[in-house]
């Protein structure tokens, strides 16, 4: 029984942190249909650049609250600013040609990205893996019977944090008036340009925001994981992305079931037979679900229309 | 002289084991030579095959890998099991190279009956799903072949025998660009063309659009088995690193740089892209001395993913089409070069 209780509260903690990502791709789904391929790698930009302000800060394990707020905001206006180039520069002059032309590119951009911090020339990391500071102390939050089930500080934070940008999230695209820009221009970008919306700025906006959530997640990955590189990005995204599907993609409460849902999948495979299934179960769970609901759990498949 | 039409197809081939039989007397000897045209065979096959599903078709496959991977294993595991076994009745050579071939075989027909499993569901998904389903399909079958004992887990297999031979490699080459350019003319060509510029007027049109998707998903598969099987055959050691998704996308840079849809153009880009790091590495190698430029070889394996990486993007902005777009060698050149064209003919 405790062994079941701490498979599920391992697995909301994994999917935590999926769902933080799966709301990124969700979002730039929504608004532009591109499954932005780069987006875990971005990710992985954000927890480098995390890591560079520590160490500028010399934060090495507990930091104050300010050096904490300084670490993610300095990653995720960095993260903005390099999503605002990748839109710019690799995405918008791509927009009218066939969808398939921009997923090529976005492949692209994450291999640039991944392999490209992986040389060590300039600031460029080099491959070895580095240790992320424990910026938050982690503490054990709850203890049940003799240690038998554990949850942790970070756990709980980044659960809350998840939820709360859910909620920011959903109240964005439907209550304000950029939420009403971003759902015209996923409808129609073309009408919706018609109608007087900046349709560039609103895309543009849309993936800055996105990158940021991709920092602000990578961050809470490196406390959790606190080893980083630069190929974490590469499964972190596809994974968030099979949450992100599972969910049903361009949808906000989705992203975050989804990752949830494939958290705890993964754990209780894994926890049940051996770590080394891990990589397959995301995937294999992603081809079921395809199979069965090819629009997502809460995804609306629209007709093709002619 | 007038050839019956009935075996006027079998010229191309009587010509082609004709020269590669030269090839194979005259350079088969030379074993980096062997090696690196073996490698760039099997580059060539997994770009023309890819073609067929991701350039004539108009699907998205980045899994291709995974097909790779199971032809590998598959022919690798068979030879090693009938290693000791001899057929009787024939010399060993000749013993040798038929179970070579049946290998291959073997090694295509699991790779193409994975590729209908995973077609006949997926192929029903859009563009971007189908790509990240494929996705996922080589990467459980990695997952899979490094948690089962018969493959050897993460080490792979080894001692395979060493049977592949340049004439096998350059024939499989020349047996996938012919089918592949028969299929392009073919009633089976044409739909795949149709379904590629629009699924649904094709489907309008009276296509059955799964089932040729499913067609062309299994012919490509077949064909990366073998060039999987081929590739066990020559490689000292087969593990699981050699078929992961980086594998997969440099196919597919191959692939969309030729120009999708063009088979002369991804036999040009997987030469091209196969030699120039190894062109690359063997001239630092003679320029820079032994110390830099030792280092500078290393640098070119380094440099090599984030230049695949910028090409792809780079191709995309500036000639989205590649570098034949889908027409072939022949429709293009003349073109490009009006004047010398003129002078030879």
């Amino acid at each position: 029984m405790s062994d079941f209780a701490q498979h599920l509260i391992n697995g909301v903690a994994a999917g935590t942190i999926y769902a933080l990502v799966a709301l990124g791709y969700t979002m730039v789904y929504g608004v532009l249909k591109l499954i932005n391929f780069a987006h875990g790698d971005v990710m992985m930009v954000g927890t480098f650049l995390g890591y560079g302000v520590a160490q500028e800060l010399g934060v090495e394990r507990q930091s104050t609250l300010w050096g904490v707020l300084l670490i993610f905001l300095a990653a995720m206006a960095g993260c903005a600013i390099l999503g605002f180039v990748i839109e710019r520069f690799a995405y918008r002059p791509l927009r009218d040609k066939p969808r398939l032309t921009a997923l090529i590119t976005a492949i692209g951009i994450s291999f640039t990205l991944s392999y490209g911090f992986q040389l060590d020339f300039g600031p460029l990391p080099g491959a070895a893996p580095r240790a992320f500071p424990e910026v938050i102390a982690p503490r054990e939050w709850l203890i049940v019977g003799d240690r038998s089930v554990v949850i942790w500080n970070w756990q709980v934070i980044s659960l809350a944090i998840a939820i709360a940008l859910m909620l920011a999230l959903q109240g964005l695209v439907y209550r304000t008036r950029f939420g009403r820009a971003m759902r015209a221009v996923s409808f129609d970008h073309r009408t919706a340009a018609l109608m007087g919306i900046p349709v560039d700025r609103i895309i543009a906006l849309t993936f800055m925001l996105g990158s940021a959530l991709a920092a602000g997640a990578g961050i809470l990955y490196a406390i959790k994981d606190t080893a980083i590189q630069p190929l974490m990005g590469l499964y972190v995204g596809l994974k968030a992305f099979v949450a992100a599907v599972i969910g049903g993609i361009g949808n906000v409460p989705g992203a975050v079931v989804g990752g949830l849902l494939l958290g705890l999948v993964e754990e209780f495979v894994v926890g049940y037979s051996s770590s080394s299934w891990r990589d397959a179960v995301a995937f294999g769970f992603l081809i079921l679900v395809l199979l069965v609901r090819p629009g997502g759990l809460f995804g609306r498949v629209a007709a093709e229309k002619v | 002289m007038k050839i019956p039409s009935a075996l006027r197809g079998l010229v191309p081939v009587l010509v082609a084991i004709v020269v590669l039989a030269m090839l194979q007397l005259v350079l088969g000897d030379a074993p980096f030579f062997v090696y690196l045209a073996s490698i760039v065979g099997v580059n060539v096959i997994l770009a023309v095959s890819l073609n067929i599903v991701n350039g004539m078709t108009g699907q998205f496959s980045i899994g291709h890998a995974g097909f790779m991977a199971v032809g590998a294993y598959t022919a690798g595991k068979l030879s090693l099991l009938i290693k000791d076994v001899a057929i009787s009745g024939l010399p060993g050579v000749v013993s040798d190279q038929v179970q070579f071939v049946g290998s291959l075989l073997a090694g295509g027909v699991a790779a193409a009956l994975c590729g209908f499993l995973v077609g006949l569901p997926s192929l029903r998904l859009r563009g971007d799903y189908l790509a990240i389903v494929t996705l996922g399909f080589g990467e459980i079958i990695r997952v899979v072949v490094q948690n089962l004992d018969v493959f050897g887990r993460a080490l792979g297999l080894s001692g395979i025998p060493q049977t592949s031979s340049l004439f096998a490699v350059w024939f499989c080459v020349f047996l996938v660009v012919l089918v592949a350019r028969r299929l392009v003319g073919s009633t089976h060509g044409r739909s795949l063309w149709a379904i590629r510029e629009d699924e649904v007027a094709a489907e309008a049109m009276g296509v059955n659009t799964t089932g040729y998707k499913v067609r062309a998903f299994v012919i490509s598969s077949f064909f990366a088995g073998v060039a999987g099987g081929l590739f066990a055959h020559f490689v000292p050691i087969i593990n699981p690193g050699s078929f992961t998704f980086v594998k997969s996308i440099e196919v597919v840079v191959m692939v969309v740089a030729g120009g999708l849809g063009s088979t002369t153009g991804a036999i040009v880009a997987a030469v091209f892209l196969t030699l120039l790091p190894e062109a690359l590495r063997s001239l630092f190698l003679q320029l820079g001395g032994l110390d830099t430029g030792a280092s500078l070889a290393q640098k070119v394996d380094q440099i090599r993913m984030p230049i695949y990486g910028m090409l792809l993007v780079l191709l995309m902005l500036v000639r989205p089409q590649g570098l034949f777009g889908n027409r072939e060698i022949w429709d293009v050149l003349p073109r490009w070069f009006p004047r010398m064209w003129k002078g030879i003919t």
